[in-house]
């Protein structure tokens, strides 16, 4: 290869990223000195956004290509450390950007599965797939199944489950863009989803692989900045280290030293605790006590406590001396009452259930698997290694990712690439979990005990904007908050820190430009992996294999267009929460693909029958446990071994090893042509061996 | 893999005269499958026996840490960079030794 043009490259490409990171550094430091000018909020909140979205699209313009290899692989010279930022930001999801720090700091210790799984799938990635994919050097996933097991049946598996879980993680990306730039730019959810949708429509639609590419390693660079500032100021605000990553270990002991207080009924704020914990016990009472009421009454029990609160409602009405604010909440418990049985059933199940878990003690924050007694944290265990375990296979199968080691330009570079993104990506959950017990400190210490007259500002702020994200009630009206007053949504700590920690304004843009950086990246590369997989594998390998590469191109923009109108359509139907979602992509990914790549690299024999029998079977499994467990298809089945319907592709996996396994084995050998591909594929180079050998 | 399954594999494919793999081939291949191995193991024990074992090793400390808290959050993430940047680096060293590396034809 040539490599004095390779190396002219990466050091240009160097200056060209060092040039833009200082440029954005200025232009945030421009940015607070307008908002110390006076201007408004919301203005630099549009200029931020405007302005980083501007520049995707700048760049995918800049990269726009009509070469088949640049538009499906970057034109295969793209080096292992900027490869790693890439893959950092493909990666990083909103869900991780936004959602982590919040589970980790709703859940503890056990919110770490999603820590361990997100990184450790790397070593399976590095160690089992990424080099032979290298090797093996074509465009998509399902060009690897289609050449190791022959055929197009494989191929058109590895299409369906593709797209399968492709899809149903891009719709939890587009959610994450649509909720960012509602939130922070007051435009509407679907407004937002299409303003977003624009900018990654004009990067990857003109450049491919490539446009995507240069676009991710510049969303890499925000999104770290802007995950990192707001917990560094924390850390110095509450240990005066400006590494959080070291520092929060001592805010750890205090935290937990700070629950053992709060959990414990003989000190005073205990005492506070135990009361407004006691009121909760009485209000799931009453509500329990209203569900089994509506159980045995039906319907007639539902219209007369209706009638009931209109008849109170009429009551203060009529009455001349009523205090308005009494009377509104009447009006309003009428407006909300549930307006047939099953609503009215769900609604005060969940109200019992959030009433019971608020009369429960603070769970200790670093206690593993926390319960009752041994069969509880038994099943708690059990799940939390299984989850594990799926969301690292599950990431060793995520095509988009995978489809990124193809951009390299050597074997040897698609490992140092893994080792860079891992790097790259470590950094952002490393700091997840500092972020969590910095932010729960914070509330412990500053918020509980304070009074409710003066509030910090920010949690008015919040409060004011999402109820669900934030909220303070003097339960037992004592004037001071306890913690079991407070209820905080999990996203809430990513997008408060910065008025935590007590930051100027242009910080809360720059997070919210981050998130959106890390929703726009994830989905730029998971709709590229869509169309590709249309418009290369199904149009171009099985409908036209003659067709000319201007051709190839228009079908996979215009199925790019296609897909993205799609997606956009189906999020703005709101189907269902984020988690579930990027369960759900996880496990159909590490049933239908892991065995059968992981295999087809490792084990010979393997063959097409195997990998037919793995993969339908291992999807099959995983489909079928997901709609019989997942509250959203409303079966509801007993679980099996406990197993959360988050991990159900657990026994996706399995299935697909046992199918790779058995199918093969009932079946003749894979012929020569395909022994010598996989020979081919293990050896970063075979050809120059013996001239080596001379020398 | 087990051994005589890939002698039986690598037989097979010693027809061709281009793909004709040598004993030096095979002892490349061993090793690295001795390596991925070896680091799979490390990578088991720090996810999954820590994990199991997490409420056991609860009371021992480090940085101010419950260790299990520490490997979940940290010490794991730590070990796996590592583990990835090693095999990088051994893999590119065994390349050269056994002559299949890439490029400079």
């Amino acid at each position: 290869m040539a490599a004095p043009i390779q190396s002219g490259f990466v050091s240009q490409l160097k200056r060209y990223y060092a040039l833009y990171t200082g440029g954005f550094i200025g232009f945030v430091v421009m940015l607070s000195i307008l908002e110390q000018m006076g201007v408004p909020n919301k203005i630099l909140g549009y200029i931020f956004l405007g302005v980083t979205v501007m520049l995707y699209a700048g760049i995918g313009i800049l990269s726009r290509t009509s070469d088949v290899a640049e538009y499906y692989v970057a034109g295969r010279r793209v080096p292992a450390f900027f490869n790693g930022m890439a893959i950092g930001a493909d990666w990083m999801s909103a869900a991780s950007y936004i959602g982590l720090a919040g589970t980790l700091y709703l859940s503890g210790y056990d919110g770490l599965a999603f820590v361990l799984g997100w990184t450790g799938g790397f070593v399976l990635v590095a160690l089992l797939l990424a080099p032979y994919l290298r090797k093996f050097g074509q465009f998509t996933i399902p060009d690897f199944l289609g050449a190791r097991y022959g055929g197009s049946i494989p191929r058109s598996i590895g299409v369906f489950a593709a797209i399968l879980c492709s899809f149903t993680y891009v719709i939890a990306q587009i959610y994450g863009v649509g909720l960012i730039t509602s939130r922070f730019t007051g435009l509407d959810f679907g407004m937002g989803v299409f303003v977003g949708l624009g900018s990654i429509l004009v990067c990857s639609f003109l450049g491919g692989m490539r446009a995507v590419t240069w676009t991710q390693v510049a969303q890499y660079v925000i999104l770290i900045v802007a995950y990192m500032i707001p917990v560094i100021w924390l850390s110095v605000k509450h240990t005066g280290n400006p590494v959080p990553q070291i520092a929060y270990g001592y805010v750890l002991e205090k935290v937990t030293a700070r629950e053992q207080v709060l959990n414990d009924p003989d000190t005073p704020e205990g005492a506070r605790e135990a009361e407004v914990r006691a009121i909760f016990k009485q209000r799931q009472a009453a509500e329990e006590s209203k569900l089994q009421a509506l159980e045995n009454g039906g319907n007639a029990y539902l219209v007369a406590e209706k009638n009931k609160l209109a008849q109170t409602a009429a009551g203060l009405k009529a009455s001349a001396d009523a205090d308005p604010q009494t009377l509104a909440d009447a009006d309003q418990a009428v407006a909300d009452f549930p307006a047939d049985v099953a609503a009215a059933h769900s609604a005060w199940k969940a109200a019992a259930e959030s009433d019971k878990s608020k009369a429960a003690p603070i769970i200790a924050h670093a206690e593993p698997f926390a319960g009752p007694d041994e069969a509880t944290r038994n099943k708690k265990r059990k799940n939390f290694l299984a989850l594990v375990l799926c969301l690292m296979v599950g990431t060793a199968a995520l095509p988009h990712i995978l489809m990124r080691f193809y951009t390299t330009p050597s074997v040897k570079e698609a490992r140092e690439s893994v080792f860079w993104s891992l790097l790259f990506i470590s950094l952002l959950y490393i700091t997840a979990p500092a972020l969590a017990v910095l932010a729960k400190y914070d509330v412990y210490t500053l918020l509980v005990g304070s009074s409710f007259s003066e509030l910090p500002s920010w949690v008015h702020a919040w409060a004011s904007v999402d109820k669900s994200l934030m909220s303070v009630t003097d339960i037992n009206r004592d004037g001071i908050v306890q913690l079991a007053e407070v209820t905080i949504g999990g996203d809430l700590i990513v997008l408060a820190t910065p008025e935590i920690a007590g930051l100027p304004y242009v910080v809360t843009a720059l997070v919210a430009a981050g998130g959106l950086a890390a929703a726009l990246s994830t989905a730029d590369g998971l709709m590229l992996t869509i169309s590709n997989s249309l418009s290369h594998d199904v149009y171009y390998k099985m409908i036209d294999p003659k067709a000319p590469t201007s051709r190839r191109l228009f079908i996979a923009k215009a199925l790019l267009l296609g897909v993205a109108v799609f997606a956009a359509y189906i999020t703005s139907l709101k189907p269902g929460d984020i988690l579930f979602l990027v369960g759900a992509a996880f496990s159909l990914a590490s049933s239908a693909f892991f065995p059968a790549l992981a295999l087809g690299v490792f084990w010979k024999r393997a063959n097409k029958a195997g990998a037919i029998l793995g993969m339908v079977g291992g999807l099959a499994v995983c489909m079928y446990y997901m709609y019989i467990t997942y509250p959203f298809f409303g079966v509801n089945a007993p679980l099996w071994w406990d197993i959360n319907p988050i991990s159900a592709g657990i026994f996706g996996m399995l299935t697909g090893f046992i199918g790779v396994i058995v199918g093969s084995l009932l079946t003749p050998a894979p012929d020569k042509s395909i022994q010598d591909m996989i020979d081919n594929v293990r050896y970063p180079n075979l050809k120059n061996t013996i001239r080596n050998e001379a020398a | 893999m087990s051994k005589p399954l890939l002698q039986w594999a690598n037989g097979l494919s010693g027809v061709k005269k281009t793909m004709q793999l040598t004993e030096q081939h095979k002892h490349y291949w061993r090793r690295n499958l001795r390596l991925t191995g070896s680091l799979l193991a490390i990578w088991f024990g720090v996810t999954f026996v820590v994990g199991w074992f997490a409420r056991d090793l609860q009371h021992i400390t480090f940085l101010g840490f419950p260790l299990p808290f520490y490997m979940a959050a940290q010490g794991a993430l730590l070990v796996y960079v590592g583990l990835v940047g090693y095999y990088a680096y051994c893999m590119g060293k065994l390349d050269i030794e056994y002559g299949v590396q890439e490029g400079d034809q």
